[in-house]
């Protein structure tokens, strides 16, 4: 268990936080997270890879622990107006920073776009390993991606930054 | 109605745009790999797009790495967690053998990034579970290795228990090698690596103080195995 925890708590941990937003609660995402694993490893099939099973159980007591978070609502409306809050592209842009204005945006985005970026991009999940993470169809992975790409773009173009697509 | 196919067509992506960002991942098979490939090669708004994927690839690894690690609270507060769980029963354990193995096959290269700070505590974590070991390994009884901070649980022995032994493997230790030592050995962990640790039981049978101390010779004479102190 020590070395499973070693090789993937920090990527939990990461995966975790972009979603909840609070280290607190990310870091006790991560020891119940490693416990259900402690006790379910019998039920692991092994069809897929050790890291996407963890991450589709980080995904659920991510989403379980904001449901609990009494401040905050799971709907999108209500995430959304909480990055608002942490969202400053314009002030990014005024720096003319493309990469940092990127980053702001990357962290503007909505919970699910913000999910499935990650997925692809920072934990390298496939088409297929992506879907069974956050359990929607493959092709709606591909679109739901496509269109968090659409958005982060519009928030670019929004702090002006303009990258020539779309 | 031209245009109005020419709307729908600029309104949704095409299949091999929307693959765009697992190419940049290096995440899709040989065949959409090339696929992709050849588009990028023939399509250069579709190369345009590609070039700003990329960007957003790297920037999403540069967010993400500067996200930080956990402190040593959660990996605490995990194998307290773990340490109160009730005992697993030893067939129980034997399934947990091959589950461990399993899991240390399916690790993803990517991930072999080992926290400096992890590795550290678990030096000092192993170096005051050896040390407990030593002092209170007495001969009728051995408490377990342990990260509770609660009171250590003491067994007595038990005439015809087959021997156990308290194992820390070289880090260096490949899988394959602790599969084919517990399979020469006849063993089986019975308990996690708590504090580096591996508890294994060997065999069905018991055996003599003698018999023990030849067993634990020849395993700390393995290569792949830095300590081995008899459990029982």
């Amino acid at each position: 268990m020590q070395v499973l925890y070693g090789r993937h708590h920090v990527r939990v941990f990461r995966f975790g936080f972009r979603l909840v937003r609070d280290e607190q609660i990310a870091e006790d995402l991560i020891s119940e997270v490693f416990l259900d694993v402690w006790r379910q490893a019998g039920k692991f099939e092994g069809r897929s890879a050790v890291s996407t099973w963890l991450l589709a159980i980080t995904r659920f007591k991510a989403l379980s622990a904001l449901r609990r978070r009494k401040d905050v609502e799971l709907d999108d409306e209500a995430a959304n107006a909480i990055e608002d809050t942490s969202d400053d592209p314009e002030v990014t842009a005024q720096k003319k920073d493309t990469s940092e204005a990127l980053r702001k945006c990357l962290t503007a985005l909505s919970p699910e776009h913000r999910e499935i970026v990650d997925l692809v991009y920072y934990h390298e999940k496939s088409v297929e390993e992506a879907a069974e993470i956050v359990g929607i169809p493959e092709n709606t992975v591909k679109t739901r991606l496509f269109y968090a790409r659409k958005k982060l773009a519009e928030l670019l173009k929004a702090a002006g930054v303009e990258r020539g697509w779309p | 109605m031209m245009a109005m196919s020419k709307k729908i067509l600029e309104q949704e992506p095409s299949e091999i745009e929307m693959l765009l960002p697992w190419h940049a991942a290096g995440t899709l098979n040989a065949r959409d790999a090339r696929r992709v490939d050849e588009a990028l090669a023939r399509d250069p708004e579709l190369a345009k797009q590609y070039a700003v994927i990329r960007e957003e690839y790297a920037e999403t690894i540069h967010l993400n790495e500067s996200l930080g690690a956990p402190s040593a609270r959660a990996m605490q507060k995990l194998f307290a967690a773990i340490d109160g769980e009730p005992a697993r029963s030893p067939s129980a354990s034997l399934n947990l053998s091959a589950r461990i193995s399993e899991f240390f096959a399916k690790l993803s290269p990517r991930t072999l990034a080992w926290s400096a700070s992890l590795g550290a505590l678990a030096l000092l974590l192993q170096a005051g579970v050896i040390g407990a070991i030593l002092m209170k390994n007495q001969a009728a009884s051995y408490q377990t290795a342990s990260l509770s901070m609660n009171e250590p649980v003491t067994r007595n022995l038990k005439a015809g228990t087959p021997p156990r032994a308290l194992v820390r493997f070289a880090p260096d230790a490949r899988v394959a090698d602790i599969t084919a030592l517990l399979d020469s050995y006849q063993a089986s962990i019975i308990d996690g690596a708590k504090g580096g640790l591996f508890q294994l039981q060997f065999g069905n049978k018991a055996m003599t103080k003698d018999e023990i101390a030849n067993l634990m010779s020849r395993l700390q004479g393995e290569k792949i195995v830095n300590l081995a102190v008899a459990a029982q």
